[in-house]
C-alpha cells in the first residue's frame, strides 16, 4: 500500500485570511464570506485572481458555485466534503496536484453563514437517508450526541471528568481575551464552565463550541513559487487523512478514533518532524472532548490520558502545550466547518504575525481536524524551515 | 398511535433496509449475518462490510445486548416528541453489532446509568406503519 510519496515541503502555504467580519453576519451570504475570505488571502499572499488555477472547497455544489460566483475558471477542481476537517484534507489534495503538475497556484476557500443560515444548503438528510432511519428516530441532536458518546465512554473507561474536560475550554478562553477577532473574550473558569446549562451530557454549554457565521481562505502553491511571493512561505512538511464512516452508530471504536491516528501517523512519517519540535498545535475543537483525543491518537500522551495532560492549564497561554491559539471554535469563530481556521492561525503563528498570542519562536506548527461526527480526521505538519 | 400526530422523524425503508423495518412490526430485531467470515452487521446493506462478501442473510438477533456508551440529551431537536431529558444509548447487541437507540425505563440521570449494563430490545409503534427498537435494563 503506497503510503507518504516524495511530497515532504514541496508545496506551501503562501496566504491566508478571514473573511472582513465574524461572528453575527445576517447581512451576509455565505458566498461573501467565501469571496471575503478569498480576496483578502490572495491580497495575503501578493497573487492576483488570474493566478489561481485550482479551487478547493467543500459543501454541496459548492465546487460549481463559489467559481460560478468568483468568475474563476478553475482547470483543478477539489470539493472533497468529509466535514469540518475538509480544508487540511484540501492541502494535500492540492499538494498532489500540484506536485503531477495539473496545477501551481490551488485556492482553499471556506464560507458559511453558520448562525444566520444566510444561503445556505437545506437540511441534509432525507426521509430514507440511513441517518434518518437509524440514528435521528432517537431524537440525536447531531454533533452533540455523536461527539458525546465518545466522551461518555472516556469517562467510564479512563476516569476522565467534566472538570478536565472543563480545563480545555477556559485555556481556549484565555488564548481568545488575547486574539481581537475572537468572538467571546470574557474570562471564564472552570465553575463557569461546570455550571452552565446542560446540552446534551456530558456537554455543558461551554463544553460546545460557537455556532457563527463567517469565511476563512488560504493559498496553496509549489514551495519553489512561494518562495518569490511577498510573505515567508510556510511549509507543507506532512499530511495524512482518513475516513472511517459517517453515522456516529458505525463509528469502530467509541475509545479511540482510528481515523486520527491513520492521519496523525503519516503525517508525522512524511514530515519527519518529532512530537518534540512542535511549537504550537491548532486542534479542531467541536467539544471540548475533540482536542483531547487529538492529544491521544497523535501520540502526545499516551491513550486515556488526555485528562490529566489538559489540567493546570497546560494549553492555556503561559503553558507548556499552546493549544488554539486563535481562541479555537470555542471562542473565537465556528460556523460549521472550522477547519480552514486552523490553517490560518498555524500560518500566522509561524509568521510571527500575532501579537499579544505570539508563541515565542515558533518554527512548527501541527494542525488536526475532525469531520462528521469523528467521522473523518486530516493532519497536516507546516513549518518556515524547508 | 395514529400516523399523523407523531411529530418525531420516521424513518422510511429502501429496498435493502425492509426486512428490518418488516421485523420490527412484528417484533423481531432482524441483522444480518456473513455467510463467508459469519460476522453480524448492522444497519441493512445486501454486503457484508468486514470482509465484503455478498454471501448474506438475515436472522433474528436474541434482542440483548449491553450499554456502551450513552448520552442525556436535553436540548433535542425541535418537535420531537420524547419530553427532555431523555437518554439516547449506543447499544451493543450480543451478536456484536452496535446500534443508536434510546434507552427507556431508567431516569435520565448518569448517576443511574453506567456503561456496559445489561439490555433487552422493547418495541414501540411510532406510526401504523413504523415501530422503533428500543431498550431497557435487563431487570435482576
Amino acid at each position: 500500500m503506497a503510503d507518504c510519496g516524495n511530497l515532504r515541503g514541496t508545496a506551501a502555504i503562501a496566504g491566508v485570511a478571514e473573511s472582513d467580519e465574524m461572528g453575527r453576519l445576517p447581512h451576509k451570504s455565505s458566498l461573501q464570506l467565501h469571496m471575503e475570505a478569498t480576496h483578502n488571502a490572495l491580497a495575503d499572499a501578493g497573487l492576483k485572481k488570474g493566478d489561481i488555477d485550482a479551487v478547493f472547497t467543500s459543501g454541496r455544489n459548492m465546487a460549481n458555485d463559489l467559481p460560478e460566483y468568483l468568475g474563476i475558471r478553475p482547470r483543478f477542481v477539489g470539493g472533497t466534503q468529509v466535514g469540518g476537517c475538509s480544508f487540511i484534507l484540501h492541502v494535500e489534495h492540492a499538494m498532489a496536484a500540484i506536485n503531477a503538475g495539473l496545477c501551481e497556484v490551488a485556492l482553499i476557500t471556506h464560507g458559511e453563514s453558520g448562525y444566520s443560515r444566510i444561503a445556505m444548503p437545506a437540511p441534509r438528510w432525507g426521509e430514507d437517508s440511513t441517518n434518518n432511519q437509524f440514528e435521528l428516530p432517537y431524537g440525536s441532536s447531531g454533533p452533540a450526541t455523536g461527539y458525546g458518546f465518545l466522551a461518555t465512554r472516556h469517562m467510564h473507561e479512563y476516569g476522565t471528568t467534566s472538570a478536565q474536560l472543563a480545563e480545555v475550554a477556559v485555556a481556549t478562553r484565555k488564548w481568545a481575551a488575547l486574539n481581537p477577532k475572537a468572538y467571546v473574550r470574557d474570562p471564564l473558569t472552570l465553575d463557569d464552565v461546570l455550571g452552565s446549562r446542560m446540552i446534551c451530557w456530558p456537554f455543558h454549554l461551554l463544553d460546545c463550541c460557537l455556532v457563527t457565521d463567517a469565511g476563512g481562505a488560504a493559498i496553496v502553491t509549489s514551495a519553489e513559487r512561494a518562495r518569490d511571493l511577498p510573505k515567508k512561505p510556510v511549509y507543507v512538511l506532512g499530511t495524512g487523512e482518513c475516513v472511517t464512516h459517517q453515522m456516529v452508530s458505525q463509528m469502530p471504536s467509541f475509545t479511540t478514533w482510528d481515523a486520527a491516528r491513520v492521519a496523525g501517523e503519516r503525517a508525522f512519517r512524511m514530515s519527519g518532524v518529532k512530537h518534540a519540535d512542535i511549537d504550537v498545535a491548532e486542534f479542531y475543537d467541536a467539544f471540548t472532548i475533540v482536542p483531547m483525543l487529538a492529544l491521544e491518537e497523535l501520540g502526545f500522551c499516551k491513550k486515556g490520558e488526555s485528562g490529566p495532560f489538559v489540567s493546570g492549564q497546560r494549553t492555556a497561554p503561559g503553558g507548556d502545550f499552546p493549544m488554539n491559539t486563535n481562541g479555537g471554535g470555542l471562542s473565537y469563530t465556528h460556523t460549521g466547518m472550522y477547519g480552514i481556521f486552523t490553517i490560518i492561525e498555524a500560518v500566522r503563528q509561524l509568521r510571527g504575525e500575532c501579537g499579544p498570542r505570539q508563541v515565542p519562536d515558533a518554527k512548527v506548527a501541527i494542525c488536526h481536524g475532525t469531520g462528521g461526527v469523528w467521522s473523518a480526521a486530516a493532519t497536516m505538519i507546516v513549518s518556515t524551515e524547508h | 398511535m395514529a400516523e399523523t400526530t407523531y411529530t418525531g422523524p420516521i424513518p422510511k425503508p429502501t429496498p435493502e433496509t425492509k426486512p428490518f423495518w418488516d421485523g420490527t412490526r412484528q417484533r423481531k430485531l432482524m441483522i444480518q449475518l456473513c455467510g463467508d467470515c459469519r460476522r453480524h452487521y448492522f444497519y441493512p446493506r445486501p454486503l457484508c462490510p468486514h470482509c465484503l462478501s455478498r454471501n448474506v442473510s438475515w436472522v433474528q438477533a436474541s434482542g440483548r445486548g449491553k450499554l456502551h456508551s450513552f448520552v442525556i440529551n436535553h436540548r433535542p431537536p425541535r418537535g420531537f416528541p420524547t419530553p427532555a431529558p431523555f437518554v439516547i444509548g449506543m447499544v451493543e447487541l450480543d451478536e456484536g453489532p452496535r446500534l443508536m437507540s434510546n434507552i427507556v425505563g431508567v431516569e435520565p440521570d448518569p448517576a443511574k446509568i453506567r456503561c456496559d449494563m445489561p439490555l433487552e430490545v422493547v418495541f414501540e409503534d411510532i406510526t401504523e406503519a413504523v415501530t422503533l427498537p428500543k431498550f431497557k435494563p435487563v431487570q435482576g
